[in-house]
C-alpha cells in the first residue's frame, strides 16, 4: 500500500483507469485536501458527473473528520486507509481506521427544519454522508478495525 | 484557505478562498469572532471563491449567525454562493437561516 502520510499537501498522483486504488493517510486534518483529491480523481475515473464527484468528496471528508475526531479522539493518533473501487456501476470507497468503534444509531439526526436557535450543528456529518451517497455501511471488526463502505452510483442516462 | 476581513462603514466583509474543512474552519470561526468581539454584528460573507465546505464550515457560519442575530443587533449574510455550496446549504436546511445576495456589492448595500 502506498503511503501519502508525508506529503499531505501538493500530492501528485497519476490515477490510472484501474479498478482499485489504495492509499493510507495520516489521521490529521491537513490530510483532508489530499484525501479529497484522491477520491475526486477516482470519482472522475468512474465517470461520475460533477455533482456526484463533489458529493463523494464531501461525504468522504465528513467521514474522515469523524474518524479523526471520534474514532481516534484527535489528530495524529492513527492512519486512515482508503480504497477506491471503480466498476461499471460507479464508485465504492472503503475507509478503514483502527480507533474506537461507534454506534451510528446513537447519533441523533439533525433537525434540518429547526429554527436558528435550535440548530447546534451536531450530527451533520453523518447526515450528509447518508444523503450524498447511495449506500453507507459500517462494520466494526475486533482485529481489522472499523470499516466504512460508501457507494455512489452513476446516474442512469435519461 | 485564504481569508480576508475588511471593515467597511456599516458592516464587515469576510472573504474566504479555497477549502473550508475541519482544518481551516477554525480560522473562519476566529475571523467571525474577532468581528463580533469588537461589537460589530453586520457581516457579509463573500463565498465567490469557496471551492468546498464541510459541516465544520457550516457550524462556523451557524454560530456566527446566532451571535449576530442575538437581540436583533445584526446578521450574517451570504454573497455569491457557488452552486455546489448552495446545494449543501439546501440539503442541511441552512437556506432559510441566511439572506443570499448575488455579489458582495449588493450584500454590503443591504446594510
Amino acid at each position: 500500500m502506498q503511503s501519502a502520510s508525508h506529503s499531505p499537501v501538493g500530492l501528485r498522483l497519476t490515477l490510472p483507469m484501474d479498478t482499485e486504488q489504495e492509499l493510507s493517510f495520516a489521521g490529521r486534518f491537513d490530510s483532508l485536501a489530499a484525501i479529497s483529491e484522491f477520491v475526486g480523481r477516482a470519482a472522475e475515473a468512474a465517470r461520475l458527473d460533477e455533482r456526484a464527484v463533489y458529493a463523494v468528496q464531501l461525504a468522504v471528508d465528513e467521514a474522515c473528520s469523524n474518524i479523526i475526531e471520534h474514532a481516534y479522539g484527535g489528530e495524529g493518533r492513527g492512519d486512515i486507509d482508503i480504497t477506491c473501487c471503480i466498476d461499471g456501476d460507479g464508485l465504492t470507497v472503503v475507509l478503514r481506521d483502527y480507533g474506537r468503534p461507534f454506534d451510528p444509531n446513537s447519533v441523533p439526526p439533525p433537525d434540518v427544519h429547526a429554527s436558528l436557535e435550535d440548530r447546534n450543528g451536531r450530527g451533520l456529518g453523518l447526515y450528509l454522508m447518508r444523503q450524498l451517497m447511495d449506500e453507507v455501511r459500517f462494520e466494526f471488526t475486533p482485529d481489522a478495525g472499523n470499516v466504512l463502505t460508501m457507494v455512489k452510483r452513476k446516474q442512469a442516462a435519461s | 484557505m485564504e481569508l480576508t476581513t475588511e471593515r467597511l462603514k456599516r458592516c464587515d466583509l469576510v472573504k474566504a478562498t479555497g477549502r473550508i474543512d475541519s482544518q481551516t474552519a477554525p480560522q473562519l470561526e476566529e475571523a467571525f469572532r474577532a468581528i463580533t468581539d469588537d461589537g460589530r454584528f453586520k457581516i457579509v460573507f463573500n463565498m465567490v471563491d469557496v471551492e468546498f465546505i464541510s459541516s465544520a464550515g457550516l457550524r462556523a457560519m451557524i454560530n456566527a449567525q446566532k451571535t449576530c442575530k442575538r437581540w436583533n443587533r445584526g446578521q450574517l449574510v451570504l454573497a455569491a454562493v457557488p452552486e455546489r455550496i448552495y446545494e449543501t446549504l439546501d440539503l442541511t436546511g441552512f437556506v432559510p437561516l441566511f439572506k443570499f445576495f448575488d455579489d458582495a456589492v449588493k450584500a454590503v448595500g443591504s446594510f
